[in-house]
């Protein structure tokens, strides 16, 4: 009787020292296992770009991203991200305005359809636009007659980035909208402020860094789409080359410390952008 | 201005928020909405300020229909209930938004709303807030802010919605009459929502007292206290104990016990309600008339001044509440357990076929 008294006594503390102990250990290896993790698959090969583009010196180097292919490249990547980032904002405000502030039927049809790019492989995406504006595409022979070519050139591009990207913004306002809820909006308007006035006053400030998050989502993607850009664009070298492309085309060409300075150029952009949006994680979380 | 309110209903699907309301107030007035959650007090204020649409009826300032004229034409100033500040902006920006929105010919020179902002401020007491933000500032001092924001565009009607519902009991009975002395001073027809009818009974003009997306009873405070128009009114404007019985030539016969009813001499044998306000018992040792009910003391205690009496109706499972002053308590000497006599000094007597309790 004794015993067991004292046996139980002795458990439940024993008990809880092992599970404080076993959390430690477990958040020790969990960190331990994704640094490596992230080292294996994300530094390293980051690390590697950079190494390799560099290989054979730094004339090389820019001499491979100031040839005019490349450049050009770095153009047309430039203004697909200048048109689709623009265009992308407006209907991600407009569709996160409809979807938070109005009640009606087939708002979650509606937001499926907005989350369906990211379901839909870019491949396949490409495709599409391809059986739809190709020459014989279901408006391949009206766009021949008014002469607009939109699969294999420019506007082919833009529009599959568009495709690809069209969630990035809306889904990175709604949760923010819906937290804000109405009143702030119905306050400026009571105070007689127009339409126009309370979006730019009292709307937009409240989500500027949810929409600058978005933005720059989209636009690192907008940068680096490379499956649905590959199908519609034609890989016409100096024309409708955008830097992913253009990154294959050297690859695939052997042309190894080309490929990787512009890889290289890329990345970059990319680890300006994970500043910039680091930035704006810690701004947001400071007010 | 005068608003006036004509056979105004609303409906969401299926659920009928407002039915036949018919309302005026007068101009300068301070009229409550009082009602329980649901009532439709919030959507009536609302629809007066155009922040809903009105379907059904008429609703007109000073005898302009204002039915189809947009929220930012009505000349209306809203205080929301959560104060709805601009988060992003100053206190100062806040209460000169609505100014700075103007169009450029209506819009007060830059000094001039300056002048107005301080003053608003001065006004409602946050002189040095100007360049704070609103999560800087306390519950009660946004509440003032969102007031001056209002007041800032000189409105027709002030509209108030749960004005003073997230505010702690101190603070509350302070803006309370903060804002019963800022409306004597400035004379603006003011409407303001509440589900508390201490504060309702305490500041307003007129109350009136909204159920189910009806309107139940229109008055003063008096008014509605001492006459309640229906069981509806009786119950939520404060404490009540029921007595049901029937009612036969002006006695409502509760159990063994005959309780008078003057003024329905000629009824004869129908189901009635008796309500009486605890304050209108009186509790006796000995069986002094007709009327006295015996009851066993069940529970004392006491808040402030006012002691509050539970007692159990003696063979029944009912409880009747009974409020003393603190000398008619000491004066008693009740004890828990004891057997004594209540008895309404006032009662009100309804027969539910003509209200739905």
């Amino acid at each position: 009787m004794t015993t067991d008294l004292v046996r139980q006594e002795v458990k439940p503390t024993d008990g809880i020292k092992h599970a404080k102990k076993e959390v430690n250990w477990t958040k020790y290896i969990l960190i331990s296992l994704m640094f490596l993790y992230l080292v294996v698959f994300l530094l390293i090969p980051l690390v590697f770009i950079f190494v390799k583009a560099f290989e054979k010196g730094a004339e090389v180097y820019f001499a491979a991203i100031t040839e005019p292919d490349a450049l050009s490249a770095i153009k047309l990547t430039i203004l697909v991200a200048i048109i689709s980032v623009p265009l992308n904002v407006v209907f991600g405000i407009a569709a996160a305005w409809l979807i938070t502030k109005f009640q009606f039927k087939g708002k979650q049809i509606l937001l499926s359809l907005i989350e369906l790019p990211f379901a839909v492989s870019p491949v396949i995406a490409g495709l599409v636009l391809v059986l739809f504006f190709g020459p014989r595409g279901v408006l391949g022979p009206f766009l021949n007659e008014i002469g607009l070519k939109i699969i294999f050139s420019v506007p082919g591009i833009i529009i599959a980035t568009m495709f690809v990207t069209l969630p990035f913004v809306a889904r990175e306002l709604i949760p923010v909208m819906q937290a804000q809820g109405k009143t702030e909006e119905e306050a400026a308007i009571s105070l007689g402020a127009n339409g126009w006035q309370m979006f730019l006053r009292v709307t937009l400030p409240s989500i500027k860094w949810g929409l600058l998050y978005g933005m720059i989502l989209c636009n690192a993607r907008a940068i680096g789409e490379f499956g649905a850009v590959s199908v519609v664009s034609g890989h016409i070298r100096g024309e409708t080359n955008t830097m992913p492309l253009h990154v294959e085309i050297l690859y695939n060409e052997y042309q190894f410390s080309a490929a990787f300075a512009v890889a290289s150029l890329m990345s970059l952009l990319a680890l300006v952008t994970l500043l910039i949006k680091t930035w704006i994680e810690w701004r947001t979380e400071k007010h | 201005m005068t608003i006036e309110i004509r056979d105004v209903s609303k409906r969401y699907g299926s659920f009928q928020a407002l039915q036949n309301i018919n309302l005026e107030i007068p101009k300068g007035e301070l009229v409550a909405l009082l009602g329980p959650s649901g009532s439709g007090k919030t959507t009536l204020l609302r629809m007066i300020a155009g922040l809903e649409s009105i379907e059904e009826g008429i609703i007109s300032f000073d005898g302009k229909d204002l039915t189809n004229t947009h929220v930012n034409q009505r000349d209306v100033g809203f205080v929301f209930q959560h104060y709805a500040l601009f988060k992003h902006m100053t206190v100062f920006d806040n209460i000169a938004f609505g100014l700075n929105v103007r169009k450029k010919k209506l819009r007060p020179k830059k000094a001039e709303i300056e002048k107005k902002v301080y003053e608003l401020l001065d006004l409602v007491k946050l002189s040095g807030f100007a360049k704070r933000y609103p999560s800087q500032l306390s519950g009660g001092q946004r509440q003032r802010v969102a007031l001056a924001r209002a007041l800032a565009v000189e409105p027709q009607i002030l509209l108030l919605d749960e004005p003073f519902g997230a505010l702690d009991a101190k603070v509350r009975k302070e803006l309370r009459r903060w804002l019963r002395k800022l409306h004597n001073e400035m004379h603006v027809t003011s409407v303001f929502v509440t589900h508390d009818q201490e504060e309702a009974l305490d500041v307003a003009d007129r109350i009136v007292i909204m159920n189910e997306g009806k309107i139940e009873q229109i008055g003063t405070p008096s008014e509605v206290y001492d006459s309640p128009k229906s069981p509806f009114v009786y119950d939520f404007l404060g404490d009540v104990n029921l007595f049901h019985g029937r009612l036969d030539q002006g006695k409502l016969k509760v159990g063994s016990v005959e309780l008078n009813v003057p003024e329905y001499q000629n009824i004869s044998d129908k189901e009635a309600v008796g309500y009486v306000r605890p304050h209108h018992m009186k509790i006796d040792r000995q069986k002094q008339s007709d009327d006295a009910i015996a009851a066993k003391v069940f529970f004392c205690h006491s808040i402030g001044p006012v002691w509050y009496v539970e007692l159990k109706r003696e063979n029944m499972d009912e409880y009747v509440e009974v409020e003393l002053t603190k000398e008619e308590y000491e004066q008693l000497n009740l004890s828990v357990g004891e057997f004594v006599y209540v008895r309404p000094k006032e009662m009100k007597v309804f027969i539910p076929e003509d209200f739905v309790i």
